[in-house]
């Protein structure tokens, strides 16, 4: 169902165009092949349309346009620019980088600012925009397969139009109206981009500590002062202009996350009218970029410090308000990294199959299976098959997992305050579990992507690396996985009482025992699979309240508790999700008997896929329900001085001894 | 004045092909549509005249089943104002042939009477590169084939040659041109267009409502993949490559 292309690719066009410029000191990156991209549409449209009912979830909420033929045609129009403008560059971007430059300004890969003039021009940034700031009022879930699209061909390069989506929704929900005026709608045209300025030297996790500082100048505007690291698209030569959206500490406000503001602090000061004067230049920035970093991976997304020397900017919304302000799109942020999971592994998929196709080594065990040749294709191997399989079982219940999130969160601007907030507590449960287990997961399948080349996959040449590389980051940013464990276990089912815990669990042992009782299940031996779920979903809640009843005694229990209840909460609602993608093909199957042939292979390929799920992955749950449910001993009792401390600690990284006065 | 498009549903450029199993014909089944290269481009250059205030009207005309629905929405999401969309069952990569096509977009352009038709060079499934010449002959008007130039206003069109280009003056409108790969580079759709192309009426009707008569095609005895590249051979030096590439390959 994928194209058939070549296994690997050369690039021409981008090996031309990295040839040595102008400057002496410019160096020719190395052209190295990438793994070419198709979008999987028809993956995309059977979760949408026969798995998760969008198009009556669209009818539903008024949208009477987004009919599954026109939702795909935006889909198709997204996914041919990413074919043709946008994936070309992922290579080739990773191999140049970006360069900060002797005037402080950075310069992205070739042809990166001309994607994103063309991007623009599309009109793609405002599609979850209401009309009155210039977009289209379409709801956010189409947002999320939009960066879906993008972000499988070229997931650096997604996320500077990606930053801004950040940067729109926030001044969406909390600017005044003055502050959309100027910002919002330059943000939607694209012609200045925006930024998300959170995290400092000495805090990323712990924003509590924030020392970023504001001044009232009297006039209503303030002055910012501070450092900023670990800035996407903090500086770049893309847009004319770029908005800041800065955490900052006003003078005498409270200790710690209750004295954090939101400041808009652009780069250029507009006049007036609210334009720019045509005098920009080095000379004259609001903010300047300090440097830029060198990485593992993303590296043609330009990662900035930041500084802010009394760079004037303006209060969002109410003063202290800021982190709350923040966590109004954390569901949708999460949802969007949750998403960078599925893409690395999507791609991964595409650059290991047709090698397994393709590449013969060795015989199958149980007899030749290509015996005109002088081996058999690799795709017979046990081993390689189950790499795939992996891969290929994590991609699509990841997809239909970010999915289902995505139609709940188009609730999230609702005019109707009481369905906004149903929305935020629903998906507040999904969106840390999504986050951690798809992106812990992406960077595995990746890994696996790259293990069926066998040394070629470590090999630039054949892009399966760089994959990995740009995967690698997904579970330390916008919250670790450490983070999302704690949010998940510690906020929103303890400190929820389980209330939203037990929702979602009977949701699907009742879906689960609709299904198991239909004939579909028994036509297609789904019943077993029926069953697990519903058992597993109430495991997720007795297993919870082991954890609590434990943490009553010893609250270290939770912290040590998380990451593995986590993942056992991910791999149920994979399974969940496969269920109905059964269910699904099933029904698919038992209602046209007559269906060609591919449509067949299809549907049964999700049977399969479905049942390698269960078989082989689901597995896993189960160990780590018990590990989660241990004693935290064995990681609390080590002490201080256990930790082999032959090795030197730098001079000036603290002593962990001093100050260490447990209570 | 009013121009008529011709955009055809295809196999996407990037698809390879797979013979079906009865190797009558290419397995379609499940495999990635998109409309045709050259009709993109006549689609461009259409829409360009009506930008440049050239064109009052750009009507785009596709003949296939229910799907080409979605070439037509594209065409219009480019720019074009209104879709005509001629239904059929029959294969248009084989079963519907290049005379009968002419012959169907001859009665679209009576009744539409547009002056200027653009329509692809060829198609990338059948790549016969007929229809635009045939229409032209019904028709009895000019044709500018393999345009990579239009001038509506001098009546010259730059047209490729084997050896390069040359320059043809028509003598007037109507007239049919087929464009080919330099004539312009198509826009991609931009999300405010296809949104207002919602708006934008397709008309179908299929061979029989229009009332053509089709020509017998072509008969396809068998479909096959080209024979397997084979080994190549180790020359001992330069003369030996000259001698082969002029003796036996007679390229040079």
């Amino acid at each position: 169902m994928y194209g058939q292309k070549s296994a690997v690719e050369i690039d021409t066009d981008s090996f031309f165009k990295t040839l040595p410029a102008e400057s002496e000191d410019a160096k020719p990156a190395s052209a190295h092949a990438q793994v070419p991209f198709v979008t999987p549409l028809r993956e995309m449209n059977f979760v949408l349309n026969e798995v998760l009912d969008a198009p009556g979830h669209y009818q539903k909420l008024g949208y009477t346009d987004l009919t599954p033929d026109f939702v795909d045609e935006i889909n198709g129009a997204v996914a041919s620019f990413a074919e043709e403008k946008v994936a070309p560059l992922y290579s080739s971007g990773d191999a140049e980088g970006c360069k900060y430059n002797t005037d402080s300004s950075v310069s992205t890969p070739r042809g990166y600012k001309e994607a994103y003039e063309e991007w623009s021009q599309g009109g793609w940034s405002g599609l979850t925009v209401p009309e009155e700031y210039g977009g289209q009022g379409m709801p956010l879930s189409l947002g999320v397969i939009k960066s879906e699209i993008i972000g499988t061909a070229n997931w650096s390069w997604s996320m500077y139009p990606g930053l801004s989506m950040g940067a729109i929704n926030t001044l969406l929900l909390h600017a005044s109206e003055e502050q959309k005026q100027t910002y919002l709608t330059k943000l939607v045209t694209g012609e200045w981009s925006g930024t998300m300025c959170l995290t400092e030297p000495a805090c990323g996790t712990d924003l509590g500590q924030v020392s970023t500082r504001a001044v009232d100048n009297g006039d209503g505007s303030y002055s910012v002062t501070g450092t900023k690291v670990y800035i996407s698209g903090g500086e770049h030569d893309m847009a004319e202009n770029i908005v800041h959206i800065v955490l900052a500490r006003l003078p005498g406000a409270p200790e710690g996350t209750k004295g954090i503001s939101l400041f808009l602090v652009p780069k250029y000061l507009p006049n007036e009218e609210g334009e720019l004067t045509g005098e920009e230049s080095a000379d004259n920035r609001n903010v300047t970029c300090v440097g830029i970093e060198d990485k593992m991976g993303i590296k043609s997304s330009a990662t900035c410090v930041m500084g802010f020397e009394n760079s004037k900017g303006w209060l969002i919304g109410e003063p202290n308000d800021g982190l709350n302000q923040m966590f109004t799109f954390m569901n949708t942020a999460r949802l969007g990294t949750a998403m960078q999971g599925v893409c690395h592994m999507e791609r991964s998929y595409q650059g290991a199959l047709p090698w397994c196709m393709d590449r013969a080594s060795m015989r199958a065990l149980s007899g030749k299976k290509y015996p005109d040749d002088v081996a058999d294709k690799i795709i017979v191997h046990p081993d390689v098959r189950k790499n795939l399989l992996t891969i290929k079982a994590l991609t699509e219940c990841g997809r239909a997992m970010i999915y289902d999130a995505a139609l709940k969160a188009d609730g999230m601007l609702d005019d109707d305050e009481a369905v906004r907030e149903k929305c935020e507590e629903e998906l507040g449960l999904h969106t840390p579990t999504m986050k951690a287990w798809l992106t812990e997961l992406g960077i595995e399948c990746s890994s696996l992507g790259m293990q069926v080349y066998g040394g070629a996959g470590f090999i630039k040449d054949y892009g399966m690396e760089q994959i990995m590389r740009d995967a690698r980051i997904s579970t330390l940013y916008e919250g670790t996985t450490g983070v999302q464990a704690l949010d998940l276990l510690g906020r929103k089912i303890i400190l929820d009482k389980g209330k939203e815990l037990g929702k979602q669990a009977k949701l699907q042992i009742g879906e689960a025992f609709e299904i198991g009782t239909s004939s579909t299940a028994g036509n297609h031996n789904l019943r077993g699979h029926a069953l697990e779920v519903a058992s597993l979903s109430t495991q997720w809640v007795t297993t919870s309240m082991r954890i609590v009843a434990g943490a009553a005694s010893d609250r270290e229990i939770v912290g040590s508790a998380s990451t593995d209840f986590l993942m056992f909460s991910g791999y149920i609602s994979g399974a969940y999700q496969w269920l109905k993608m059964m269910n699904a093909a099933g029904t698919a199957l038992d209602a046209n008997p007559d269906m060609d042939a591919a449509d067949r292979s299809f549907y049964e390929s999700k049977l399969h896929t479905g049942r390698f799920y269960f078989d082989r992955l689901l597995p896993k749950a189960y160990a780590l329900r018990d590990m989660s449910i241990k004693k935290p001993d064995s990681i609390m009792n080590m002490p201080l001085d256990g930790w082999d401390l032959a090795t030197t600690l730098p001079s000036n990284s603290g002593d962990a001894y001093a100050g260490y006065k447990p209570e | 004045m009013r121009v008529l498009v011709g955009v055809k549903r295809v196999v996407d450029y990037a698809v390879k092909v797979r013979v079906a199993a009865d190797k009558k014909a290419v397995d379609l089944a499940n495999v990635k549509m998109s409309m045709n290269p050259f009709c993109e481009i006549a689609v461009e250059e259409a829409v360009r005249l009506k930008e440049a205030k050239k064109a009052t009207e750009v009507i785009a005309v596709s003949i296939g089943p229910k799907a080409s629905a979605e070439t037509l929405r594209t065409a219009l999401a480019m720019g074009a104002d209104r879709g005509i969309h001629i239904t059929t069952d029959l294969r248009t990569d084989q079963e519907l042939g290049s005379l009968s096509v002419a012959k169907i977009l001859a009665k679209v352009a009576e009744e539409e009477s547009p002056d200027a038709i653009i329509l692809g060079k060829q198609s990338i499934d059948g790549d016969f590169g007929c229809t635009g010449s045939m229409l032209a002959s019904l028709m009895d008007v000019p044709q500018c084939t393999f345009a990579a130039k239009i001038d509506f206003d001098a009546s010259t069109v730059e047209r490729e040659t084997d050896t390069g280009t040359e320059i043809v003056k028509f003598p007037g409108l109507p007239a049919v041109f087929t464009a080919d790969l330099r004539l312009n580079e198509p826009r991609y759709a931009t999300l405010p267009n296809i949104m207002k192309a919602k708006k934008k009426k397709i008309d179908a009707k299929s061979i029989e409502d229009l009332g053509v008569e089709l020509s017998e095609g072509n008969e396809v005895l068998e479909v096959f993949e080209p024979p397997p590249r084979e080994a190549g051979i180790l020359v001992e030096d330069v003369d030996g490559l000259v001698d082969k590439l002029k003796n036996e390959a007679s390229v040079i």
